[in-house]
């Protein structure tokens, strides 16, 4: 295998929350120890629900915010903020909404040469339009497309133009957070095909975050569980739809929807909701949820651990 | 006779730059205790027929329709005073997110109680008493503390079964669900799922359940509608809408889905839904269609018979002559 592009080490980030005249400020631990590599022309998953530190963690990969502990490692090179500025541009983001992240006062074509503007400062103005106009050919849009403004285009052409905006400085990584989960079905489909066909061509790193299990079943290598700032379980993509050990996640494919009316399957109910990420249990953070939960998992945090992959449980389901 | 029947039901909003047809001569039933699906993509109107039929379009719509019975009454005729006795009583609607829905300046107790004393006429301690019992059949835990509290202190999960617990406190004899799960995690989603379901078994009601994902149509539904663009293109029971559609649009949409890719790339449906200045002269899914010709370009199809899923198609998919040639 290649050498990883991105390392990430027990990467943390904790914020404070709350406080006031005599109140106490409370740690919110978004994301608590977190380790994961990026492999170019690979695809890593991050799946969870709402408030498990997804977004924050692509906050983190893209230098938006700093680690609270932990280090992140991009081409064998320690990232540290005073370096931001020049490694950011080797990652670059696309959004969930591509309604709320263009500018609508910028034509197409000044949106995607702006990193250039920014980055390549000796870039001439021609050179700057003919790499735009070569972008937009390979994300699928027309030449006359270059001189038009935001509202004139559809979710999924937007989706592309933020795409293209994103692959302009040439990144070896490209984070996706929820990229189709704003867009309609049969749109949805030819994204993740460009997708699919970017990487193949330039060999980027994708770090896809998303909570639609289906999606990620088709284009991850590998995926991660989180479940309120911590990772439960990773490994391949195969091992974990196929045989997932840790309980949430087998809860997790069981509640996903799937559009077979005659796959009849038992579903694993959960019990209750995910708690307030200020008051995350004591022992497996799981535990209150869990249907094997035992005395042990309630007093003790179980690590990542395990074969044939990873899993944060005492009692993995396969077990 | 069906619970709730719709002949021909058309809705026109008068915009700036002119009209737009967002419902196109859609024909539906719905009967007591059945689970009918509406799927689509946005902008295909499954929303706005379902508003029109409670009310609640705004002056900008213009509905027409041949027909627009619920439980024997006819909506057309019926003066607005009139109808606000059935809708929230008889007729209730929950909608996709739980947090815009409620009203963020009183607690919800008291956001239940309204509909059971507008329309039931309890007093305060049988109103008081009704709405825990709604709390603990929508399985919120403990629902006499929880009356006092306002939406914001409480989940998206929490609030749609809220949303859920004013929709049946009334008992009414249809249900309509617009995207209830659309705005909730996966683990909530299959919890409220299967608390819909539970209560038709209870109550018997039927139940409209307006979706875009296909994996809820799969698992929950008896029947499913599929709108394009305002107009309904094909009904058919679940089982045999996944398994033969009749309709190429069904069928490019089911082929679409991640879930049944054999191979990396998926099969995609070239162009976008028509809009307002773009709408085809024939029809509506030809620009978009593999098997289109000068035909389908030309003539809008009428839909067919019941054995071919009412498909609004000249060339329907999964006959069985066209297996037979």
């Amino acid at each position: 295998m290649t050498a990883p592009v991105m390392t990430a080490d027990a990467l943390e980030r904790h914020y404070q929350v709350g406080g006031g005249f005599l109140r106490k400020t409370q740690t919110l631990k978004a994301v608590a120890g977190l380790d994961f590599e990026l492999h170019p022309g690979k695809t890593l998953a991050v799946v969870g629900e709402s408030g498990c530190g997804k977004s924050t963690l692509a906050r983190m990969v893209t230098m938006i915010e700093e680690p609270t502990a932990g280090s992140l490692t991009l081409d064998g090179k320690q990232v540290r903020p005073e370096d931001w500025a020049d490694l950011r541009q080797h990652v670059q983001i696309v959004f969930q909404d591509p309604y709320g992240s263009l500018n609508p006062r910028q034509q197409i074509g000044t949106i995607l040469q702006e990193p250039l503007v920014i980055n390549r400062k000796d870039m001439s103005k021609k050179e700057r339009e003919e790499k735009a106009r070569e972008m937009l050919r390979l994300v699928g849009l027309r030449p006359e497309h270059y001189d038009r403004y935001p509202h004139m285009f559809s979710g999924g052409q937007r989706q592309r133009i933020a795409v293209a905006r994103a692959l302009m400085l040439d990144p070896k990584v490209l984070v996706l957070d929820e990229p189709v989960s704003a867009l309609d079905l049969s749109i949805q489909s030819a994204i993740l095909n460009l997708l699919v066909d970017l990487q193949e061509k330039m060999q980027l790193a994708y770090l896809f975050i998303s909570h639609d299990l289906s999606v990620v079943r088709h284009v991850a290598d590998d995926v991660i569980v989180m479940y309120l700032g911590r990772a439960v379980e990773k490994g391949p993509k195969e091992e974990v739809f196929e045989n997932p050990r840790h309980p949430y996640t087998a809860a997790l494919l069981s509640a996903t929807p799937r559009a077979d009316p005659e796959g009849g399957k038992e579903r694993i109910k959960l019990q209750g909701e995910l708690p307030s990420p200020l008051a995350i249990p004591e022992g497996c953070p799981f535990a209150p949820r869990c249907w094997k939960v035992q005395d042990r998992c309630r007093t003790e945090r179980p690590m990542l651990q395990g074969t044939p992959h990873p899993a944060a449980c005492y009692f993995p389901v396969d077990e | 006779m069906s619970l709730l029947r719709i002949r021909n039901l058309s809705v026109d909003f008068a915009t700036a730059s002119g009209k737009f047809r967002a419902v196109d001569s859609v024909d539906q039933d719905v009967d007591t205790g059945e689970i009918l699906a509406i799927v689509g993509e946005s902008g295909s109107g499954k929303s706005v027929s379902m508003l029109a039929l409670m009310g609640l379009l705004p002056w900008t719509a213009t509905v027409t329709a041949d027909e627009l019975t619920f439980d024997g009454h006819d909506l057309l005729k019926m003066d607005k005073r009139a109808r606000r006795k059935i809708v929230g009583n008889d007729l209730a609607m929950i909608f996709q997110e739980p947090m815009s829905s409620l009203n963020p300046c009183f607690p919800v107790g008291w956001q239940i109680k309204e509909s059971l004393r507008f329309h039931l006429g309890l007093n305060r301690a049988e109103r008081h008493k009704r709405a825990i019992e709604l709390f603990e059949q929508v399985g919120i835990p403990d629902p006499e503390k929880r009356l006092s509290v306002f939406p914001h202190q409480m989940s998206g999960g929490m609030n749609q079964r809220v949303m859920i617990a004013m929709a049946i406190a009334c008992k009414p004899k249809l249900l309509i669900a617009d995207e209830p799960t659309t705005a909730l995690d996966v683990t909530i989603q299959a919890q409220i799922l299967d608390l819909l379901t539970s209560l038709r078994e209870e109550t018997g009601m039927g139940l409209v359940l307006i979706t875009h994902d296909m994996g809820v149509v799969a698992e929950t539904a008896e029947r499913v509608s599929v709108q394009y663009a305002g107009q309904k293109i094909e009904e058919q029971q679940v089982l045999p809408l996944f398994r033969k559609p009749h309709h190429p649009y069904t069928s490019a949409l089911l082929d679409a889905l991640p879930e049944r890719a054999t191979e990396k790339r998926l099969p995609t449906i070239p162009g976008v839904v028509p809009g307002q200045f773009d709408r085809p002269a024939g029809c509506l899914f030809s620009p978009r269609c593999k098997f289109a010709n000068d035909k389908c370009r030309a003539e809008n199809p009428p839909p067919l018979g019941e054995d071919l899923g009412k498909a609004r198609c000249f060339y329907p998919l999964n006959t069985d002559e066209r297996v037979a040639s």
